[in-house]
């Protein structure tokens, strides 16, 4: 089977992988690249388990035809610790118990952090807004937005 | 046969490349193209993509605006002149979905989904197609009657005048959860007004059939009159008429019926 | 917030709560947070092939014919699975527990009995590949009639689902086609009631939908054995299950489970390992099978449907006097865990209430649906809402508070339960009250003094006489029967007293003598 290069950065590093043709960016990140912080979900764009980043943008990797991030970042919620240390998300959601079974955690942490990037100090409206495209059926919701919000006001007092 | 990728710098060649291949699908934001891949829809097995930046380009200063097929919904919500369609747009799946889904290939989104197009229904707009044969503009209500034979040709662009004034134009999604969730039904209504009467209205309703179409009955019912009690009335009781709903997990036919002039009655008296 | 009533039986246990009022970090919180918790999913195998199944198309039919030769020769393809390569084709999950019979094969050989049941396994290097195949598998189907309602299943005439169980029920101890629960006269209490309510409620299946879908991945192993990665719930049943469908001894697995993406019930079926494993005996190579999510939606087994008839008679003061419960469950096309959710909602009837006639039938029911399995307290989930909806109505036509009217017919300490075992740490009293309050829902005096404590046994705790089960039905009621029909609700009279304890206390009821009241086979340990 045919199979095309592609380039992108991966967490702030330089990857190249041969993908077949139709590769969506989640088989290329899971099982050419290693990297198994995203989930499959649904394929369908419904539970958003497969969340990252794109050049900053929350995407669907799932939907994401691997060749169209060539040249392009994507970040993952295995890249966002600092090092040992976690990320301010990640230890709001700890610290809220917002994870039980935790498959729609690293999905609804990159959702979170799409959000926090742009937006330091959201409102509470708008972290519901901005996890709506992520499904988590450990009915979890009310501690996963007030991860987000700790988040939020947490990284602010430390600003 | 496995999935060949094509991607070509000129939208022509790419609709070429779409009309001469009946397992070509043309990828835009990936959400209806590479969801059928992944549920093992197996009569795809090209790929096309053009990288013409036309695609993607928004003109809104005048009075009619054009969208490139290949814009997403998150930028038109970042468009301060397409403030008419953000309700809309902003009605479209999660933040990541708006970041990847284009108006182009809302054309093509079944039932539950296609909610911009029944706001583009509404605006009487354009549809700008490239098919083998050149690129002709086709009446939005034309385009949607013939989708199923829409698949080999490229749609480059959108237009459509904006409304006059800003209440002409009104938008409401039902759904069942919120922010996001699949329409149950979806409704929009461009209601021009000159002096006191409404003259070329038109009623878009999404889910009431295979494809959205317009509520003709309804749209009788308003125009030429004043948007009083009585022409609401009318208009909430014409609204199924001509309907042909599906049942599906969000709702029966029966129901969308039953809905649908509620709803209606609700949009066209500005009421929550 | 979370508020702990120490007041409440405050003499029944250890107060030295550690745990219990404050949270608690999870163990796994990091690897979820971090992304490295091990999904079974979440491991790459050098080689790994990919499975996936041919479904029926049809909800009931013959196969007449399967032929697999295009798809063998298809791009890819490793290997085609059929019946044939199961070495034990038949199976149910119960048969560990010696429950129930062999009844529902890996792969479909001569009859499919729902839509989305398993026929061939294809393994191929990419799902692509086994999408493909799968179009390459021709399947001559003999459509035959389908019963998809659990009544007209038990009809005469009506279409045999699974032939292991020719009835279209499921049988009890090799001879009974229902759970049967009799304790007093229910008809005779019936026909002498203030009024009788009769009701119909009906649940749909409800589909789990976990985040992560059912899947496993299986590999070969050092020294014969395989190693697997599995989503299950149920990781040691599913190892035997394995070794009985695969013929094999257990020590023939290495599963590694534990981590899962959301389970609700859904995964306990061991649905996808059998195949894997097989695939990776018959290849030698990692298989993976895992479920897209219209397959999970889809044929993944539901909480299944239950139609529930209840009747009730209840005397003006309030008192429930008789109840009768006909209940129906609807396990889909094979037994899979209804057999045991039947008798389940068998031990539960008739709720926490006490009442002094209770007459129960619960069917286990074979249709041409997909088959159900667990979902969180199935069994009587259903049961619980049926009879809450019947105790309002009741309430209702009565003209009672619907708080103080479960109060009234609570079971309290020392009653005599339906199935004949005293009732014991009762609290359904305290619960009303509590909840009455938090819902700042008034109610009187006497009823906020009421106690699981006090006034029960005495002549509750007796066991009526209870008539065999061919004596002549009694006379119709002769009351007219009521219908709920959303009355205005009578002005509040007195609550009545419950029924006095005889005294002297008479002799506590005979209890069963094998130590059973401190243990139920359903509901297990109790408190005391």
């Amino acid at each position: 089977m045919a199979k095309t290069a592609l380039q992108f950065r991966h967490n702030g590093r330089d990857v190249a992988i041969f993908v077949d043709g139709g590769t969506n960016l989640l088989v290329a990140l899971r099982e050419l690249i290693g990297d198994m912080t995203p989930k499959f979900g649904c394929g369908q764009g419904g539970c958003g388990a497969c969340s990252v980043l794109v050049d900053g943008e929350l995407h669907l990797s799932c939907l994401t035809l691997a060749e169209t991030v060539a040249g392009r970042s994507v970040e993952t919620l295995d890249g966002i610790k600092d090092g040992p240390n976690l990320h301010p998300l990640q230890r709001a959601f700890a610290d809220n118990f917002a994870a039980q079974c935790g498959y729609c955690t690293p999905g609804m942490l990159m959702a979170a952090k799409a959000l926090l990037d742009r937006n330091p100090s959201p409102s509470r409206d708008e972290v519901v807004e901005a996890i709506s495209g992520n499904i988590c059926r450990c009915t979890g919701y009310e501690p996963i937005i007030n991860a987000v919000l700790a988040a939020a006001s947490g990284g602010r007092a430390r600003a | 046969m496995p999935v060949t990728v094509r991607t070509f710098t000129s939208s022509g060649d790419a609709a070429a490349a779409l009309s001469s291949d009946r397992s070509a699908r043309y990828l835009g934001g990936g959400t209806l193209v590479m969801r059928a891949l992944n549920e093992g829809d197996i009569s795809i097995s090209t790929i096309v993509r053009a990288s013409d930046h036309a695609l993607s380009r928004i003109e809104a200063t005048g009075s009619r605006v054009t969208i490139g097929a290949g814009v997403t919904f998150a930028r038109i919500l970042a468009e301060r002149d397409l403030a008419f369609l953000h309700a809309p747009a902003r009605s479209i799946g999660g933040p990541a979905v708006r970041n990847m889904g284009t108006v182009g290939g809302n054309l093509f989104a079944p039932n539950p989904y296609g909610d911009f197009t029944v706001a583009l229904l509404a605006l009487d707009a354009m549809v700008s197609v490239q098919g083998g044969l050149g690129s002709r503009d086709i009446p939005i209500e034309e385009f949607l009657q013939g989708r199923e034979r829409q698949t080999g040709t490229l749609v480059l662009s959108i237009s459509c005048q904006k409304p006059g004034q800003t209440d002409a134009f009104r938008y409401r999604k039902i759904a069942r959860i919120k922010p996001k969730g699949g329409s149950v039904i979806t409704l929009a209504a461009h209601l021009p007004v000159n002096g006191n009467r409404i003259v070329g209205a038109r009623i878009a309703l999404g889910s009431m059939a295979p494809t959205q179409i317009r509520a003709r009955a309804a749209e009788r019912a308003l125009e030429g009159r004043s948007l009083d009690a009585a022409t609401i009335s009318a208009a909430a009781a014409a609204a199924a008429e001509g309907t042909a709903p599906g049942d599906n997990a969000l709702g029966s036919a029966w129901y969308r019926r039953e809905i649908v002039g509620v709803h209606l009655r609700r949009l066209l008296s500005g009421q929550e | 917030m979370l508020e702990l009533r120490k007041d409440i039986f405050a003499d029944e246990r250890d107060d030295n709560l550690k745990e219990i009022g404050k949270p608690t970090q999870r163990q796994d919180m990091l690897g979820h947070v971090t992304g490295t918790s091990p999904y079974f999913n979440d491991h790459m195998l050098q080689g790994m092939l990919h499975l996936k199944v041919v479904r029926s198309t049809h909800s009931h039919a013959r196969l007449r014919r399967i032929d697999t030769s295009e798809a063998e020769r298809a791009q890819g393809v490793r290997r085609i699975i059929r019946g044939a390569d199961v070495p034990v084709n038949l199976n149910t999950l119960l048969s560990l527990i010696n429950f129930g019979k062999d009844d529902e094969p890996s792969l479909a050989v001569d009859k499919v009995r729902y839509k989305g049941e398993p026929i061939v396994a294809i393994v191929a290097d990419s799902e692509r590949e086994a999408f493909e195949a799968i179009a390459k598998v021709k399947i001559d189907y003999e459509p035959l009639a389908t019963v998809f309602d659990v009544e007209d299943a038990l009809k005469p005439g009506a279409p045999v689902v699974n032939e292991v169980y020719p009835r279209n029920t499921f049988t009890y101890h090799e001879t009974y086609d229902r759970q049967q629960l009799r304790f007093g006269d229910a008809d005779r209490a019936l026909a002498t009631a203030d009024h009788v309510l009769e009701q119909r409620y009906q649940m749909s299946p409800i589909e789990h939908a976990p985040t992560e879908t059912n899947g496993s991945i299986a590999a070969p192993d050092t020294n014969g054995r395989y190693i697997v990665y599995t989503s299950t719930q149920a990781l040691f049943f599913s190892v035997d299950t394995c070794a009985k469908i695969l013929d094999v001894p257990s020590n023939t697995f290495h599963f590694i489970g534990g981590t899962v993406g959301g389970g609700f019930g859904g995964k306990v079926d061991t649905l996808t390992e059998p195949l894997c494993i097989l695939g990776a005996m018959l290849t030698g190579r990692p298989v993976r099978y895992v479920f897209g999510r219209e397959e999970e939606m889809q044929y993944g087994p539901p909480r299944g449907a239950e139609r529930i008839y209840i009747k009730d008679g209840v005397m003006r003061d309030g008192r429930i006097v008789a109840r009768n419960i006909r209940a129906y469950f609807d396990s889909g096309a094979y037994t899979r865990l209804s057999s045991y959710a039947a008798v389940k909602c068998a031990a539960h009837l008739p709720g926490p209430y006490t009442i002094p006639n209770v007459h129960g039938d619960v069917y286990c029911v074979f249709t041409n649906r997909t088959p159900a399995t667990a979902m969180r307290g199935f069994g009587v989930t259903a049961m619980d809402f049926a009879i809450e909806c019947q105790m309002d109505k009741l309430a209702h036509l009565v003209g009672m508070d619907p708080m103080e009217f479960r109060i009234l017919n609570a079971y309290r300490d020392g009653d005599m339960k339906a199935h004949r075992r005293e009732a014991k740490n009762t609290a359904l009293i305290e619960c009303v009250q509590v909840a009455a309050e938090k819902a700042k829902w008034p109610i009187r005096e006497e009823f906020r003094r009421m106690s699981s404590r006090k006034d029960g046994g005495g002549a509750r705790a007796a066991i009526p006489a209870t008539p065999p089960e061919s004596h002549a039905p009694v006379a119709a009621p002769s009351q007219q029967r009521t219908t709920y029909d959303r009355a205005p609700v009578a002005t509040r009279e007195p609550p009545p007293p419950p029924p006095p304890p005889s005294s002297p206390t008479p002799p506590r009821p005979n209890a069963p003598s094998h130590g059973a009241t401190r243990f139920s086979s359903v509901f297990g340990t109790r408190r005391r």
